[in-house]
């Protein structure tokens, strides 16, 4: 059973009180971008066994969308951040190096 | 706890409450005391709910509240914060007939929501003042306490029944668990 804290409400959220959305941080190519960039935006995804970045939404509570980073082996939770950053925010990054010192970053 | 004769609690479904749905960037001033003058209730905090189930303000999310009123005095409630809030970016909308009231009342009342509820409802962890957003076994729903014994739970009315249903089921006679 995963449980995240919803960044929002501060609550630790049961797994069953939230909806998943699929990988975090996605880039979008859109109109105009090549065939390769769209194929890659729409189907490509990653799927580590090991350090993840996802999106959640809580669904069941203030409806909020939020993105986690845990890992797929342990379910072991990195932390949890607001949807409105581009990227992993440091605290994040330096939270995951601390337990998987041979994690080498996002592809 | 009760004993195994009588029901952990009794599940009642309320007549028509009044409910405004109001959405504005609550961090903002203007709007926090616009929002406080139109209802004379002052902002809850994350996950709070000021005054009572039936005229006060319930934290939905981080720009969301709810607004309890009279029935009969949502549709106008609605017209007033729309007015109060003229110039910031809000919605205020009756949603009165979308969502049904339940009391629970009775000594279980922790356990009959711990059975159905992904919520740790021990006492010192969850009480009075706290309004929770979440799932009731298969459907969303809030509900906070009004004292150790008292709890008012909201859903949608579409699935009232089923919500009725499922709490009665869990405050059956002869069911507690002793938990809390």
């Amino acid at each position: 059973m995963l449980i995240l804290t919803c960044p929002y409400c501060g609550l630790a959220a049961d797994e069953t009180e939230l909806s998943p959305g699929g990988e975090a941080h996605l880039k979008r190519f859109g109109p105009g971008s090549s065939d390769d960039a769209f194929t890659g935006y729409l189907f490509h995804r990653e799927n580590p066994r090991g350090v993840h970045f996802e999106r959640w939404r809580h669904s069941n509570g203030c409806g909020k969308w939020f993105l986690a980073a845990r890992c797929t082996v342990t379910l072991e939770v990195f932390g949890t951040y607001p949807a409105q950053t581009t990227e992993p925010p440091a605290a994040i990054l330096d939270a995951i190096r601390a337990k998987r010192p041979d994690w080498e970053g996002r592809a | 706890m009760s004993d195994a004769m009588t029901a952990l609690a009794t599940v009642t479904l309320l007549p028509p409450q009044g409910m405004v749905t109001l959405r504005a960037d609550l961090g903002d001033a203007t709007v926090r005391a616009a929002i406080e003058t139109a209802t004379g209730h002052a902002v809850p905090d994350t996950r709070s709910i000021t005054g009572t189930g039936e005229a006060g303000l319930g934290w939905m999310s981080p720009d969301e509240l709810m607004v309890f009123t009279d029935r009969e005095a949502a549709p106008a409630l609605a017209g007033s914060l729309a007015e109060a809030l003229a110039g910031q970016h809000h919605l205020a909308l009756d949603v009165s007939d979308a969502r049904a009231v339940f009391l629970v009342e009775g000594p279980g009342v922790r356990e009959v929501i711990a059975k159905l509820c992904p919520v740790d409802m021990a006492p010192g962890v969850f009480g009075p003042g706290e309004l929770r957003r979440t799932r009731l076994a298969q459907v969303a729903a809030a509900f906070w306490m009004e004292s150790e014994t008292r709890l008012r739970l909201v859903c949608f009315r579409s699935v009232a029944r089923y919500a009725e249903d499922v709490l009665t089921n869990a405050a059956r006679p002869g069911t507690a668990v002793g938990l809390f």
